[in-house]
């Protein structure tokens, strides 16, 4: 892994980032709205297309097909993508990754260049080491520079500054494009960012950009936009740089009539992104490379509860569901990729720091009800937590409670005198139980009012008086 | 051993086991006396003002009625008659930042949302259609498809170096989930339908 410290907000676990997140109330109740309202054009698209399961479970068996032969596809994409005159390279790490980006921008003597939104290269926090060897990054998706002039990582994969306010963002364009003190319009700055970075766009030699996926057939990407920012610092660049994961691969371009109908109506409700661009050649008197990063990719495969993850095609569906991210704010999960996907993908790079990442969930299923590809997230989430308890990761007060449960749970006298103290707890010394605490569980909730007797002890009763 | 052989080996060992073969069901698809109704429904929807003419002529007229001077528009589709013909435009990337109005031919159009394809060899440069302040595409009826999966059966994505769909002006919703048509591309755009016998 790299050495490079990430630009991320301290955050001890997620349990206590959550609880500060709802500390402001206001913004935590926004923040859930704004996102259910995206899960809501979600229901509608996908509502509005035919055969949308047959969509899902078709996407689903190409991915799978795509995992099980990924290295004859890579293999493949390799010796299309040469043909077409595209640099490929191969890069471990993050580290690797990023080492391969600055050759490349040696090799051309470029400092500045712009970049439309990669997940990967938050992933491998090329930004950071690209500043430290004196290279100016411009992120040019609206809502990547947005948290870029904040110095924050992205809080959502597709939504980037979804926990910014529009005051904070106007404040911040005031203080970095000169926008008028207290303007919040967003049509005002979204225009003003606009004009700011389309001198970026004319003024960069080199542009990076993502890939949502790469055609082995025809050793060609595809990279989808709303603003048009990735084609607009392509095509004005001499140099293309597009960065990707192994696993967005697919094996043919008529894959694409699939993947892009679910797409945009998981990310958004859109019925397609606005740009959906090919790229299989550089333009006359252009340079285009290709990174394939690894970081763990390979060896997530190989984890038979777990390999399924890696079928994502990010869309942010099980984001958006999710009713622990939207109350708890991307940033609680201290992982380039938050919400369901991120919290099983996270433990594959580093079990012990993201340990309690598969536990910000209630384990509801409504991610893997909404996931595109049908990955089983819910499931995994469920398995994770028994490996990291197994592996001794998790919380000493949770591990002892739960061997706890396990010895009540298994013995029926145990477990019928814990029922018998609790019901007398309950009634006689309720304060105990409803002490926000000594009792975390009560520290949103009320504690129910506890029956007379036990279903068991009724049911003896009323058996015995027949 | 260099990381691309130390990958493929990695992934040779790790990599499940092929999944069942999976026959690609029928797909449902929309009737092709829907499909222009439809196309001109998800063009409005993406905020793409979509006209139905009889020919590439009504287009150039069309245009002159709206922009008045030939020298705001770049015309790249021969038989339009109005704006500046293309080979007299100037392509240094400075002066296309100044273009206001592109007219580009698309190659097909997609019922279902709304999307075009253009090539690169419908532009004379691949930064044309982002740059402008205002895309006009222009698509013949009869090249319209229903569904993205019936896109790809009809288009070659490889038999040019650069291809993209377009749906309309650019947009972003990055600011508190407000939609703002115009964020980096075209803040308006034009489809024109170009009728023909089905």
């Amino acid at each position: 892994m790299d050495k490079l410290t990430p630009k991320t907000i301290p955050v001890p676990d997620h349990p206590a980032a959550a609880a500060a997140f709802q500390a402001d109330a206001e913004r935590a109740n926004w923040h859930d709205q704004a996102l259910w309202f995206i899960r809501e054009k979600r229901d509608v698209a996908s509502k509005q297309t035919p055969d949308w399961e047959l969509l899902r479970e078709t996407a689903s068996q190409i991915k799978e097909h795509v995992l099980a032969h990924l290295d004859e596809l890579l293999i493949q994409f390799e010796e299309k993508a040469r043909e077409n005159g595209i640099q490929v390279h191969w890069a471990a790490d993050g580290e690797e990754h990023n080492q391969i980006v600055l050759g490349i921008l040696r090799q051309h003597g470029i400092r500045k260049l712009v970049k439309s939104k990669s997940m990967l290269t938050e992933e491998c926090h090329l930004n950071d080491f690209l500043a430290a060897q004196g290279v100016e990054v411009v992120d040019t998706d609206l809502g990547e520079r947005i948290v870029q002039l904040a110095q924050e990582p992205p809080s959502h994969i597709v939504l980037p500054s979804i926990h910014k306010r529009k005051e904070e963002v106007g404040e911040l364009f005031h203080q970095h494009l000169g926008t008028e003190k207290g303007a919040s319009d967003p049509a005002y700055l979204t225009e003003a960012a606009r004009q700011h970075l389309r001198e970026k766009f004319l003024s960069s030699d080199l542009a990076i950009t993502g890939v949502n996926f790469a055609i082995a057939e025809t050793g060609g990407l595809v990279v989808c936009t709303n603003e048009g920012n990735a084609d607009l610092g392509v095509h004005l660049a001499k140099v293309h740089i597009a960065c990707m994961g192994l696993e967005k691969i697919i094996p043919k371009a008529e894959d694409l009539g699939v993947f892009l109908r679910l797409l945009a109506r998981s990310a958004t409700g859109q019925p397609i992104t606005t740009y959906s661009s090919h790229f299989h050649k550089p333009a006359p008197g252009q340079e285009m490379h290709l990174v394939l990063v690894d970081n763990g990719r390979s060896t997530h495969l190989g984890k038979k509860d777990f390999y399924k993850a890696l079928k994502c095609i990010r869309c942010g569906a099980c984001i958006n569901t999710c009713p622990v991210y939207r109350r708890s704010g991307g940033h609680s999960y201290h992982h380039t990729i938050s919400g369901p996907i991120g919290a099983i993908l996270a433990p594959n790079l580093d079990r012990q720091k993201n340990a309690d990442l598969p536990f910000a969930s209630t384990l509801c299923g409504s991610c893997t009800h909404v996931c595109p590809v049908k990955i089983d997230i819910h499931n995994q989430l469920y398995l994770w937590r028994q490996v990291l308890a197994q592996d001794g990761q998790v919380p000493k007060a949770k591990a002892v409670s739960m061997q706890a449960m396990a010895t009540v749970l298994a013995n029926p006298k145990v477990y019928r005198l814990a029922g018998r103290s609790g019901r007398f707890m309950l009634r006689w010394l309720p304060g105990v139980a409803q002490n926000k605490r000594l009792n975390a569980w009560a520290r949103q909730r009320d504690m129910p009012s506890p029956p007379k007797e036990s279903f068991r002890d009724w049911y003896l009763k009323n058996r015995k008086t027949k | 051993m260099s990381s691309r052989q130390a990958i493929l080996d990695r992934i040779k060992e790790n990599k499940p086991a092929a999944p069942a073969p999976w026959v690609k069901p029928p797909f449902q698809v929309p009737l092709p006396q829907d499909r222009l109704a439809l196309f001109q429904h998800s063009i409005g929807a993406a905020g793409s003002v979509g006209v139905l003419v009889p020919d590439l002529v009504s287009v150039g007229i069309y245009l002159q009625e709206r922009f008045m001077s030939p020298d705001r528009v770049v015309n790249t589709v021969a038989g339009v008659g109005f704006g500046r013909d293309v080979s007299t435009a100037i392509l240094e990337k400075e002066a296309l930042a100044q273009v206001e109005v592109a007219v580009v031919a698309g190659v097909l159009g997609v019922a279902e949302n709304g999307a075009v394809w253009v090539t690169e060899e419908q532009v004379p440069v691949r930064v044309l259609p982002f740059l402008c302040e205002h895309l006009v595409l222009v698509v013949r009826q009869q090249d319209l498809v229903g569904t993205m999966q019936e896109a790809y059966a009809n288009i070659k994505v490889d038999a040019t170096g650069y291809g993209t769909f377009i749906a309309g002006p650019s947009r972003t919703a990055d600011i508190e989930q407000s939609l703002v048509i115009g964020a980096h591309g075209p803040k308006r755009m034009h489809v024109f339908i170009i009728q023909s016998e089905l």
